[in-house]
């Protein structure tokens, strides 16, 4: 199992001048695993997933990338170790087609004399392969987003994450903006990344996000670590008794 | 009729419509330009399409062209530059010092550009170094500044005269006596072919390279360009700076075509600049525009002034014109958001 972990952090503490965000917060995730992160408002799942990926520099606490300990200056430095964000505001820009936005700032170029110029038969071609990987069904990877429905925006975010071998993956409520009929194909998304060896932490406070697609589910409280478990030995109403702060 | 029914008519009706507006999205001005040419040329058949009449457009807006293509880049990162106008008249100025003190025509002709990109660099820095609210406050700033600096360095009065090498900048033929045979009247004003390089330049700057392709994103979503990675700050930079050389350059331009620098040069031509823009279909809120719009949008002004002209409308009735030019292209530009976003 231990060859497996792919992200530990070990007694994470964040503060913020007086307010303990976070405290001495443990957290593991293996390759290939869904985890769900649940809480209530202001329990620290953000603040946690923002030292997990560079934003915040923990107060106290490391953290560990394949095993290794690491220190993260900033969020390129996690993308370099392979670990993406999808934001909640998806961070995508509305006026650029599918394409132009997964290779946003990477844009595949090709060498002319001494110009760089980008490479639009490349991208069209990897934007292409990618969404295929993914099983995204969109008309054409030349859509501007702002002409797609909010899940196909969502799976664009999330093929943006994932365009450049991401090994870890996390989701700060990727299923809060959309219509009921388009949250399927998003937490399909996520069990297809997870087909694809990709480790994924979705911070959710649907249940139903959580137990379609989740293989363990952990409760923060408060700034620190309340309750975990194996999806299989929990129920719903435990759940979400944690994210009150209730425990049998 | 049940529901479905009726919704799959309704979109069989609207469906010849919707997919009619990609196309005058795009090809709209050009008929645009088409029509006004034909009409023109109706109207004063001898004179609007003579050669001499039709370089004699090309060379007016070769300067003001390089104005709205700057202020162009700056729109699309939904920003704004008011001190155009006041760029080519410093740059014009400091030209004009240059030649005075007897410089060689390679350094006068280098001063223009560089003083604009100076200029520019400076609004790019103070835009995002001393977090202004608004690049409109900013370069208002600045068109006081720099117009002032222009009045101070050269007195405030007019300086004439300048190296053959300057003048043909802004002023020179390309003689066809190739085609049309020995002695022939036609030419090609060296203005045009200036202005056709710099566009093409540009276009391939904004739409193939990848800082061309960042100016895009932060005018779409500058959150999403930072969260991508991108310096979305020295990108601004770069852009009013690009947009000040250029500006630098129409300077250059109109320092040939008039032979002298003088005080109200450029005046209220950053307004002509936006308004070209505009016209051309690029977004006041960003991310939205292309070159060629540009350059069409620069013709629809310039045609329409000349044509104004050639008739004897007078200059009042050519400024209510263009204002309700400017509102009807926005108001397109509205409806087409409001069409976009119903789907």
């Amino acid at each position: 199992m231990s060859d497996n972990l792919v992200l530990e952090a070990k007694s994470v503490s964040k503060f913020f001048g007086t307010i303990t965000a976070l405290q001495n917060v443990d957290l593991h995730l293996n390759k290939g695993e869904v985890l769900g992160v649940v809480g209530d408002n202001g329990a620290g799942k953000s603040t946690l997933m923002k030292v997990l990926s560079g934003l915040y520099k923990p107060s106290e606490g490391s953290l560990f990338f394949d095993q290794e300990k690491v220190t993260l200056n900033s969020p390129r430095d996690s993308q370099n170790l392979g670990l993406e964000m999808v934001y909640q505001d998806l961070a995508l820009a509305g006026n650029l087609p599918i394409g132009d936005n997964i290779f946003l700032g990477r844009e595949p170029t090709r060498k002319v004399g001494p110009f760089n110029f980008l490479d639009h038969k490349k991208r069209k071609q990897l934007t292409e392969e990618h969404l295929a990987k993914l099983k995204i069904n969109v008309k054409s990877a030349d859509q501007k987003v702002e002409e797609l429905s909010g899940g196909q925006r969502q799976a664009v975010a999330i093929a943006r994450a994932t365009a450049f071998n991401a090994k870890i993956v996390l989701m700060d409520e990727p299923t809060a903006a959309l219509a009921v009929k388009e949250v399927g194909k998003v937490l399909d998304l996520i069990l297809n990344l997870k087909k694809l060896g990709v480790s994924v932490i979705v911070i959710s406070h649907r249940m139903d996000d959580i137990f379609t697609v989740c293989d363990r589910v952990m409760a923060l409280f408060q700034g620190t670590n309340f309750a975990e478990s194996e999806l299989k030995n929990t129920s719903r109403d435990e759940v979400i008794g944690w994210i009150m702060g209730k425990k049998d | 009729m049940d529901h479905g029914e009726k919704r799959l008519m309704d979109k069989n009706q609207e469906s010849l419509f919707v997919r009619l507006i990609p196309f005058f999205e795009r090809y709209g001005i050009l008929l645009l330009i088409l029509i006004m040419i034909a009409v023109l040329h109706l109207l004063q058949p001898d004179v609007f399409l003579s050669w001499r009449n039709v370089t004699n457009i090309f060379k007016q807006v070769s300067w003001q062209s390089m104005l709205a293509l700057g202020v162009f880049m700056v729109i699309v990162t939904a920003g704004i530059d008011l001190s155009v106008g006041s760029i080519i008249m410093l740059s014009l100025m400091g030209l004009a010092i240059a030649s005075k003190a007897g410089m060689p025509w390679y350094v006068v002709m280098l001063i223009a550009p560089a003083i604009g990109f100076l200029c520019g660099m400076f609004n790019g820095i103070g835009i995002t170094l001393l977090r202004m609210p608004h690049p409109f406050i900013m370069t208002l700033g600045t068109l006081y500044i720099f117009r002032g600096i222009g009045n101070l360095i050269s007195g405030g009065v007019p300086i004439t005269g300048f190296a053959e090498q300057i003048r043909v900048i802004g002023n020179g033929k390309i003689k066809l006596d190739v085609f049309f045979g020995e002695g022939a009247r036609e030419y090609i004003p060296t203005s045009l072919i200036l202005m056709i390089v710099i566009f093409f330049i540009f276009w391939v700057f904004l739409n193939h390279t990848r800082i061309g392709k960042w100016i895009y994103a932060i005018g779409g979503n500058p959150g999403a360009a930072r969260a991508a990675g991108i310096n979305v700050d020295r990108i601004l930079i770069v852009v009013y700076t690009l947009c000040g050389f250029l500006a630098g350059i129409g300077g250059l331009i109109l320092a040939g075509r008039t032979n002298s620098a003088y005080p109200n040069a450029g005046l209220q031509s950053e307004l002509d600049a936006i308004a070209a823009v505009i016209i051309g279909g690029a977004s006041f809120f960003g991310g939205r525009g292309t070159v060629l719009g540009v350059f069409a949008g620069v013709m629809i002004m310039g045609i329409l002034r000349n044509g104004l002209n050639l008739m004897n409308v007078s200059v009042f009735w050519q400024q209510v014109l263009i204002g309700s030019i400017i509102i009807l292209a926005v108001y397109i530009d509205v409806l087409r958001r409001q069409l976009a976003t119903r789907t």
